[in-house]
């Protein structure tokens, strides 16, 4: 017994200490971190929790104000507003975070690569790179509809690529830098390999920013998602998606607002969180002054 | 036996010759001192041996390196990052950068075993433990699990000095390996180097521009000034009779030498940069003793006893 407290409480000296620990130690850190899990737990274990089937119309009871049994009220087809939130939570939440991590991983070999290897690759890369960084996020989202249409497959390209360019440009800034720091000078003098000096040392080095700015790309995407949802490019119906679920309600603003402002809120306070959690693992990590290169 | 010999050695950066004419050979158990003030082409040297010129643009344009009988100048990369950190050491000056922040101590010591030896990693790991032991470090197997930062710049000089010698070197180079730490520490690092020349039969290049630290542990010298050699020869005959107006200047300015009453003495002047080395002798600038032939022709090497020195009045001065 005694023991097992002592080895969690061990554990728990350690999460305290990790990064991510010392992000959750301010209130600030507390609040927007709890906030986010709460989120994420609901997107997971969306069909246990939600009272509703998100996609069942009961056309007698649209547009139906918050109220027993619909806490957050009913859309025009009388389908249950909570329970589409908590499911848009899921869509906003896996598409945003896979076409993060779709961009930070491409993102981080080119810029690894051409921060390593310089010389024409690196300025290829960069300039297509930064090319990318020119086009509006719509035109990209635009130009995926356009090829393979509407619907979340496209909207994952359209963030991942929107992105693509920031995860590049801090990754390629971190190796330039560290490329040059002693205790590569030191590997190198050691007759180490340069896959050997990228992978062991230099990406290791390089990730604490990519991550922080990862997260907080997140919830970018996850207004971004919400903006081609809006413009009907991104989920299609019945999906359920926070900007979709706004774009329907505008044609009822003053009958029903409750079916846009929910949604509405949902995503405000989502980003708010993901951005002042973002802020606090930044103070945790140290990390601010390398964060401006992006 | 000869393990190192630089012959007429001439580095050069597009069209700029920082080093020209540097020779000075070295053999197994034997410490050479390379002295000069800063720009005078140490470093430069010593990254010559090791290869690594190509990274910030340098080459070799004249001159050889023959290492254990081996020609090294114009050696392909693969090859030469098989010498580097296998059969050549190197030691930086800055023990506080040069171990990698995010790795334990110990991997980044086995590192160096697995990739020279072939040794697994628990075989690396015995090794490292053993060398630390030889470095006079407490405690070696909890050291391995400690990080750089939670470690002091002699000790962080000694794990430097431990990569060096894990993959057991027959050269060792030393640039400037106490320039970061502070004095009492200077003593033990050096004293440690000594040790090892005798202990494992190494050659040491040790680069420094204190020469109290060359009289105490070097066999040879080699007096280095605006990319030449000026004098070379035996510790001894140099600090006996030093032939060359700088090396007369240099051992001038190790304090004591004038007696405690007195102020340090300096050198006026500074080495001249790469891109205006005086003509004829390089250091006719600052030297008390300058005669016109000095401003035309660079002078070439007197013998005196068990040194040389490249000055038109060597063996005349006192």
């Amino acid at each position: 017994m005694t023991s097992t407290t002592g080895v969690a409480s061990r554990a728990m000296a350690g999460f305290g200490k990790s990064a991510l620990g010392r992000a959750f130690g301010s209130w600030l850190g507390k609040i927007a971190g709890g906030f986010l899990i709460l989120l994420l737990l609901m997107a997971i274990f969306a069909p246990w929790i939600t009272p509703f089937d998100y996609a069942a119309q009961d056309l007698m009871n649209g547009n139906t104000p918050p109220a027993w049994p619909h806490l957050l009220g009913t859309d025009r087809f009388g389908r249950d507003v909570l329970s589409r939130v908590i499911y848009g939570a899921r869509t906003s939440l896996s598409v945003s975070a896979t076409a993060i991590a779709i961009s930070v991983s491409v993102g981080m070999t080119l810029g690894a690569a051409a921060g390593y290897f310089g010389g024409l690759f690196e300025r290829v890369v960069m300039t297509v790179v930064d090319l990318t960084w020119s086009f509006p996020d719509i035109l990209i989202a635009l130009i995926f509809v356009a090829i393979i249409g509407p619907g979340l497959t496209s909207t994952m390209f359209a963030i991942a690529i929107a992105y693509l360019a920031q995860f590049t440009r801090l990754t390629r800034a971190q190796i330039v830098q560290l490329k040059r720091e002693t205790f590569i000078e030191a590997t190198i003098n050691l007759g180490a390999r340069p896959s050997h000096i990228l992978l062991r040392h230099l990406l290791p080095n390089a990730i604490a920013p990519v991550i922080v700015v990862g997260m907080l790309a997140i919830g970018d995407g996850i207004v971004l998602e919400a903006t081609l949802g809006f413009f009907g490019l991104g989920a299609q119906p019945p999906t359920p998606s926070w900007g979709a679920m706004m774009s329907s309600g505008t044609a009822q603003l003053f009958l029903s607002p409750w079916v846009i402002i929910f949604p509405g809120v949902v995503v405000a306070v989502t980003v708010v969180a993901v951005n002042l959690f973002g802020d606090e693992l930044i103070r945790a990590l140290d990390i601010r002054d390398r964060i401006r290169g992006a | 036996m000869t393990m190192l010999e630089v012959r007429d050695l001439e580095v050069a950066f597009g069209p700029i010759a920082p080093l020209s004419g540097v020779s000075f050979s070295l053999s197994k158990g034997e410490t050479l001192g390379i002295v000069g003030e800063s720009g005078s082409g140490k470093s430069l040297a010593a990254m010559s041996v090791l290869g690594l010129l190509p990274l910030s643009g340098g080459r070799i344009t004249a001159g050889s390196i023959i290492f254990d009988g081996q020609e090294l100048a114009g050696l392909p990369e693969p090859a030469y990052r098989k010498l580097r950190g296998g059969r050549i050491g190197l030691i930086t000056q800055n023990p506080m950068t040069s171990l990698d922040p995010l790795q334990k101590i110990g991997p980044q010591v086995d590192a160096v075993a697995v990739l020279h030896l072939g040794m697994t990693s628990a075989q690396a790991r015995a090794r490292t433990v053993d060398i630390l032991g030889t470095l006079r470090i407490p405690e070696p197997a909890l050291i391995c699990n400690r990080y750089p930062h939670q470690m002091s710049g002699g000790m962080k000089q000694r794990i430097v000095i431990a990569m060096a010698l894990a993959a057991d070197p027959d050269l060792l180079v030393a640039d400037e390996p106490t320039t970061a730490l502070d004095v009492t520490v200077q003593a033990q690092i050096i004293r440690l180097l000594d040790d090892l020349v005798k202990e494992r039969d190494l050659a040491l290049v040790l680069i420094t521009h204190d020469m109290s630290v060359v009289a105490q542990t070097c066999d040879k010298v080699v007096v280095m000034y605006a990319g030449r050699v000026v004098e070379r020869g035996t510790v001894t005959a140099i600090f006996d009779a030093p032939q060359h107006p700088y090396t007369q200047a240099l051992i001038g300015c190790i304090p004591g030498a004038a007696g405690a009453d007195e102020h340090l003495t300096s050198i006026p002047g500074t080495v001249p940069t790469v891109l205006n080395y005086p003509k004829g002798c390089p250091f006719h600038t600052r030297c008390a003793h300058m005669q016109p032939i000095c401003t035309t022709d660079v002078p070439a090497f007197v013998s005196h006893n068990d040194s040389a020195a490249a000055c038109h009045f060597a063996g005349d001065m006192k």
